[in-house]
């Protein structure tokens, strides 16, 4: 059988300025056969919503809200839920999936030696993880809105928010990782999201705490993303929802530009 | 006069206190298969990482198609194809698929990535496996893989570092097969490699690196001309008997190198030098007369063998 070398063509591959979104096109690619893992992350957050949010719900009766208007437990407990899902597929995401294909198949040095550059992985990676974070908690509200959680048309606002938590968890998830050795590492990233889903205002008020630990439990990312989901889902808006929208945009945008350059000193040496 | 691809003067490659790459100068022109040939740690791979632009140059100068790597990388890599030392296909994704989101990459329509997956699934004996995973593919296959990916924007200029390394023989002649039809069709190859035969057979030209040097350079005829005489006997001894024979044979060939486990002389005429041998009462356990190799070369140049 003779077979020839593959024929030559001409004027194939233009340069444009912004190709990150062949990222996303890869990993569209790959979670095609991978639909049930993402599936599986959808399940968590309704399993709170019924445990706690509507079972201790029934022992604990209405709440103070937003703004000190009483609310039912869950649906005080709710947007939490969907902040705190948000937060979970943004992480899993950058974290040991990135985690794999940079250590140990080399991935993104192949790609790099494509058009391809640094930013276009980082902002593709990071955009991907915003849209699994955004996939779980769109798809939450749902179930929030059947069940009468939301009180307001502005909750339809909470998407967006979920969209700057997912940003914000995204972006310093891959930050993190491009630090991280071994699996082992991983169980700092668990280390670091579990208190902050119990502790970031998400079962009850802060304002159980004395205000010094108060201060502490403000610091967490996910207060802010509560807090703003919060305030969307139950139509009570406030000036500090911006202050909230602000953290995790800036958060977001500090934990892509470390990520943008570790990427490239790691991948370009 | 030939188009020069790629040209470096000067060019250095150093990490923190180790030199990499030790401000070599060479020209790789359009047709050619150019053959970098050393060991492990001579520098190859640096010089291939910084001609693919993915690695900063220290100092010198580099230019790729008459283009700056520091400032002009993406339209470099527009037009390179690369064959990495160690396989990067994407696990998550079919044979055809690997090859269908380099296109993407390179920013080729779907209409154009189809028709060119079939033709390189040909090209490297895939069709049958155009959408199995890629984690049951034979190392062989997998090198050929990567290949046909690395030809998916029809690139000018191929770039293939130590294509043939780990992989048993039969998989390495089919895969020099398929290079030299590449070659043939015109296209312009870098290769690297440690092993001669490999050199022997794909490069027009090549030079040896050691230790982030360029050592030698020309075609594997003429470093052979110039650095092995045309032939060589390889001989093997009793322990007690080598040091003996080592002393009688001083100077019976144009040059001697003795080894672990053989010693080579290199001579024009070995008929001449095995019956020079047994007038001096030189009786080897085992004689082997072959032509001179690049292996030669590098042993002349370096006192070296290249692989240990």
């Amino acid at each position: 059988m003779s077979v020839s070398a593959p024929s030559r063509i001409s004027g194939i591959g233009r340069l444009t300025p912004f190709r990150a979104q062949r990222i996303w096109e890869h990993n569209y690619i790959a979670y095609r056969r991978l639909w049930k893992v993402v599936f599986s992350g959808f399940f968590e957050p309704v399993f709170y919503l019924f445990s706690v949010g509507v079972g201790i719900g029934a022992l604990v009766g209405d709440v103070s809200g937003p703004g000190g208007v009483p609310v039912s437990y869950a649906a005080f407990v709710a947007p939490a839920l969907m902040a705190a899902s948000a937060m979970n597929g943004a992480v899993i995401e950058t974290t040991f999936n990135i985690f794999f294909k940079l250590r140990f198949q080399n991935v993104y040095e192949g790609i790099l030696t494509t058009p391809m550059q640094p930013a276009d992985i980082a902002i593709g990676e990071i955009g991907w993880a915003l849209l699994r974070g955004v996939l779980y908690s769109s798809t939450f509200i749902i179930v929030m809105v059947v069940m009468g959680l939301t009180t307001s048309w502005l909750a339809i606002l909470a998407i967006p928010g979920s969209v700057l938590v997912g940003f914000a968890f995204g972006a310093v998830g891959l930050a993190a990782t491009t630090y991280m050795r071994s699996w082992q590492d991983f169980d700092l990233v668990t280390l670091a999201t579990m208190p902050m889903f119990l502790f970031s205002g998400t079962f009850y008020p802060l304002d159980v705490y004395p205000p010094a630990i108060q201060l502490v439990a403000k610091i967490s990312p996910l207060y802010h993303g509560t807090e703003l989901l919060r305030g969307f889902t139950l139509g009570v808006l406030d000036w500090t929802m911006l202050v909230h929208a602000l953290f995790l945009l800036v958060m977001g945008l500090i934990g892509a530009a470390i990520a943008n350059r570790r990427l490239d000193a790691m991948l370009r040496k | 006069m030939t188009d020069t691809l790629v040209e470096a003067r000067g060019l250095t490659k150093r990490f923190d206190d180790l030199t990499a790459v030790d401000g070599i100068d060479f020209d790789i022109h359009q047709g050619e298969a150019f053959g970098f040939l050393g060991p492990n740690g001579a520098g190859k791979t640096s010089t291939m990482k910084m001609i693919t632009t993915v690695s900063p140059i220290t100092e010198g100068k580099l230019t790729v198609f008459g283009l700056d790597p520091t400032t002009q990388g993406r339209s470099i890599r527009q037009r390179i194809g690369v064959v990495p030392q160690e396989d990067n296909l994407d696990l998550e994704l079919t044979v055809s698929e690997n090859l269908y989101i380099y296109g993407r990459y390179h920013d080729m329509s779907r209409a154009e990535i189809n028709p060119r997956i079939t033709e390189l699934l040909e090209f490297a004996q895939l069709s049958d496996r155009r959408d199995s995973t890629v984690e049951p593919l034979s190392g062989g296959m997998k090198r050929r893989l990567t290949i046909a990916r690395a030809l998916i924007n029809d690139p000018d200029l191929i770039i293939l570092d130590e294509p043939t390394t780990g992989l048993d023989p039969q998989a390495r002649h089919l895969l020099w097969d398929r290079l030299y039809r590449l070659k043939r069709d015109g296209a312009t190859l870098i290769i690297t490699t440690h092993y001669m035969d490999e050199a022997e057979q794909l490069c027009d030209r090549l030079v040896v690196m050691d230790q982030g040097k360029i050592v030698a350079e020309g075609s594997p005829r003429e470093l052979i001309e110039q650095y092995a005489p045309r032939e060589v006997l390889e001989l093997r001894f009793d322990d007690e008997q080598r040091d003996d024979a080592v002393i009688k044979m001083d100077g019976v060939a144009a040059r001697s190198e003795v080894l672990a486990d053989r010693v080579l002389l290199y001579t024009d005429d070995a008929d001449d030098t095995q019956r020079a041998l047994h007038d001096r009462g030189v009786h080897p356990e085992q004689v082997l007369v072959r032509r001179s190799t690049l292996e030669d070369v590098f042993l002349r140049l370096t006192g070296r063998r290249l692989i240990d």
